[in-house]
């Protein structure tokens, strides 16, 4: 058996182990990022999710103004774990607009009562067409949208209060 | 009490597994006694680790909250069987688990190996103690599994309710013990090297050890294969998923390794070869175990993410395996080489099926961890899915059971034109099956057709063995590869009866609609709500009928409070030509009911064919075991007088 070959075994372990180090020392970011940013919004328009409140539409998000859409529901128990997080963020002076996931709109009032209400419009979308359109897995959610109407920021997951100056931080790029 | 009992079990079995390795590296005593010292305290240490053990299981099994691993994995109103189950469904009781494994491996090959040489013998239980001991370490300073809680939760939190599965039960355990009783033959290498002892004897004592590691790991691959195909819902029973190809990869190297096991043991050939194999296949458990538990690859099955655990577990792996890789290169050269044969024989045969069982190996390996390297080193995240794995593999796969019709035949150190009458059968029914599938089913794929051909044809040639011979007194092991073989075309049958001939129909249904589904009608008789002993289902009512024959089946949504999570359980019936997996989704506008609905001809084959395979292995295993006892009480006593 040849020389190389005798030691080929081992430099497979060597790769092997080089290639795992290597991720442990940098951990997977386990968020699947959409495919959309960068990208227009696509075209959708959502009836109110509260009586009393307007809907959203697309177009309501390309006014210039770059906003933050969050994707909520009542039944989700990150999203009210999030909602000091909106708070603070509309406190700031960013205007965040919601979809409604899978939702009633009773159930939409209930929660907003009792955790807050940061949203200018809310939307419905309860068969999910529209989260899925966004290339969004989950609730909560958030996208910013520049005045233009292009995503330019997604957040998966719950806003944590260590989140809060990125978001504000890609607001401002988003200008 | 018990968990501070426990750990200190722990502690001892740990302290006696260094006293394993120090007395076999030589430093108490003259030969004959160490011997006997070093079998005596590795009977001890598997006993202490086994008290280890049993302690964990009764803390689960007396669901003691203070407990810190019991209070996270376990809860108060879990039926007993899971909480049996969970001990080992979280990572520190798996490791014990893994640990007692390997400690009762180390005594069983003290106490009953008598072939070898006290020197290599020594050797082997010494190098099996190093193996623990890193283990012990890990568990002692990592992951300890008798960690008490400050203020004793009253219920728990539960487990997985995917894993609340009888199968949990005995699949784990099963593929730890096919894992780590790969580790004997590990060690066995690692001696052979160091001692210089490289022959027949080996193999010999290593071949039990493969054979019944590789029992169980195909046992628990099969089992385990099923167990997704009707747990998870999702109707398919293989996906390449990091999880399945860690389980895959030791059974590659194990199959690999019991063929050349055997020209080693019966011909004195392939010496060098058979020992990397050894040392591979233990490392592929070892790496298997590592991508499992340290969450480096993301796979749908849910493990404990853990990177510090993983580091600790990578160095061990690097420390263990590249010791013996290393070994590996300094000593084959002295590795003689054994009896010289033609191409065309037994033994090319199997070097052959080598050859082909490492490729595929490699490709697998390649697979799981491209995504990884290729990250390193572009930055780009990407996945290999089952496309690269079934293009690369299936074929290698398919030419390695066309060979398996006419390696069997071969005779040992040469062979020539007079095999091919021997291989007619095979290829007679392999044209055949060829011919009326172009006729019967012109619509399917190449590769479908071409597997439905060498599957065919490999069951008459895997039966050609036994013809011309009285079945009586043909060996046992013979009738092992016979069936073994057999087992093979069945698997390679029934994949690619469902992957030819399956019909997959997603309907959204009111009560009362009919769906035909292949031969099948299906009515959707409605939903109503159904309660288990710990979780709450909506139960669909699906009445399937072909020609007179009626069948009821009751696909469940379960919805589990403690953690919160909804399952899908298929509703399943099994025929004699394939089976009907029908699952209910969610409920859709208008009272309609998403359903999918399969008919799956055949499919029941593929594990049907696994079952065979280790049967196969187990007949070959009590072969040997018979052939063994009595040989040794024919014409040994001198040899076994110089153990007492």
């Amino acid at each position: 058996m040849s020389r190389a070959l005798r030691f080929a075994p081992l430099i497979v372990l060597l790769l092997f182990v080089a290639a795992v180090v290597w991720r442990l020392a940098v951990p997977v970011d386990q968020k699947v990022p959409s495919r959309l940013i960068g990208k227009p919004l696509p075209a959708f328009a959502l009836v109110a999710g509260v009586p009393g409140k307007p809907g959203l539409k697309s177009t309501d998000l390309a006014l210039g103004q770059p906003r933050i859409v969050n994707l909520f529901a009542s039944w989700c128990v990150p999203c009210a774990g999030e909602a000091p997080q909106l708070q603070a963020l509309k406190q700031a002076g960013v205007p965040i607009d919601a979809i409604a996931i899978r939702d009633r709109s009773v159930d939409i009032q209930a929660f907003l009562t009792r955790y807050g209400d940061p949203f200018d419009r809310i939307g419905s979308d309860p068969e999910s067409r529209v989260q899925l359109a966004l290339g969004s897995a989950g609730v909560p959610e958030s996208f910013v949208v520049d005045g233009r109407g292009v995503i330019r920021y997604q957040h998966i997951g719950p806003i944590e209060p260590d989140d809060v100056p990125r978001l504000i931080q890609e607001m401002e790029r988003a200008q | 009490m018990i968990a501070e009992a426990g750990l200190a079990a722990l502690w001892l079995a740990a302290a006696l597994t260094a006293l394993q390795l120090a007395l076999s590296l030589g430093i108490a005593g003259p030969v004959g006694r160490e011997v006997r010292t070093i079998r005596g305290v590795s009977i001890a240490q598997a006993v202490m680790t086994l008290t280890a053990f049993g302690l964990l299981i009764l803390l689960f099994l007396r669901s003691d909250m203070s407990v810190l691993l019991v209070a996270e994995n376990s809860h108060s109103q879990k039926p007993w069987l899971y909480k049996f189950a969970g001990t080992w469904g979280n990572h520190e009781g798996s490791m014990l688990l893994w640990v007692s494994v390997l400690s009762v491996s180390g005594a069983a090959l003290a106490l009953l190996e008598r072939r070898l040489s006290d020197q290599t013998l020594s050797a082997s239980i010494g190098a099996q103690a190093a193996l623990g001991l890193g283990f012990f370490a890990f568990l002692l300073f990592a992951s300890n599994p008798f960690e008490r809680l400050d203020s004793a939760p009253v219920d728990g939190r539960g487990l997985n309710p995917l894993l609340q599965d009888p199968g949990l039960a005995f699949h784990p355990p099963t593929l730890y013990l096919g894992y780590v009783g790969l580790s004997v033959a590990f060690s066995l290498a690692v001696a052979g090297l160091l001692r210089r002892d490289v022959g027949p004897d080996i193999a010999r004592a290593m071949r039990p050890w493969v054979l019944g590691a590789w029992v169980l790991l195909t046992i628990g691959i099969t089992a385990g294969s099923y167990w997704a195909y009707y747990e998870l819902g999702w109707g398919g029973w293989w996906f390449w998923d990091p999880v399945e190809n860690a389980s895959l990869m030791p059974w590659l190297a194990a199959t690999a390794l019991l063929h050349s096991v055997n020209v080693l043991a019966a011909r004195g050939g392939l010496r060098a070869w058979t020992m990397m194999l050894a040392l591979v296949a233990f490392s592929m458990s070892m790496v298997g175990t590592f991508l499992v538990r340290s969450g480096i690859l993301t796979s749908v099955h849910a493990f404990a993410v853990d990177p510090e655990r993983g580091a600790f577990i990578l160095a061990l792996l690097a420390i263990y395996i590249g010791a013996a890789l290393t070994l590996f290169a300094l000593r084959v050269a002295h590795v003689k080489e054994g009896a010289p044969f033609e191409i065309v024989s037994r033994e090319g045969g199997l070097v052959a099926n080598n050859l082909l069982l490492s490729v595929i190996l490699g490709v697998v390996f390649v697979g799981t961890l491209y995504p990884l390297i290729a990250e390193a080193l572009t930055g780009d995240k990407l996945s290999v899915g089952p496309p690269y794995f079934n293009a690369v593999a299936t074929p290698m796969a398919l030419t390695m059971a066309a060979l398996m019709m006419i390696a069997p035949q071969l005779r040992w150190r040469r062979d020539s034109a007079a095999i091919l009458p021997r291989l007619l059968p095979g290829l007679l029914v392999a044209l055949a099956a060829l011919v009326i599938s172009l006729w019967l089913a012109p619509q399917i794929g190449l590769i479908e057709r071409s597997a439905l051909a060498i599957g065919l044809g490999l069951v008459p040639a895997s039966l050609l063995p036994l013809i011309g011979r009285s079945l009586r007194r043909t060996p046992l092991a013979t009738w092992g590869m016979v069936i073994a073989h057999l087992g093979v075309a069945l698997s390679i049958i029934g994949a690619a009866s469902n992957s030819a001939f399956t019909v997959e129909v997603l309907h959204a249904a009111k009560p009362g609609e009919q769906v035909q589904v292949g031969p099948w009608l299906i009515e959707f008789r409605g939903v109503r709500p159904a309660v288990g002993p710990n979780y709450t289902a909506i139960e669909g009512e699906l009445r399937a009928t072909r020609g007179n024959g009626v069948s009821v089946l009751h696909p469940q949504s379960r919805y589990f409070t403690s953690p919160p999570t909804t399952t899908n359980e298929a509703g399943i019936e099994t025929f004699w030509n394939g089976q009907l997996y029908l699952v209910l989704g969610e409920e859709g506008e208008g009272g309609k009911w998403q359903l999918r609905l399969w008919w799956k001809p055949f499919v029941t084959l593929i594990w049907l064919g696994g079952a065979f395979i280790a049967l196969g292995g187990l007949l070959a295993l009590l072969g040997r075991w018979w052939k063994g006892r009595s040989n040794r009480t024919d014409k040994t006593p001198k040899r076994r007088k110089g153990y007492r």
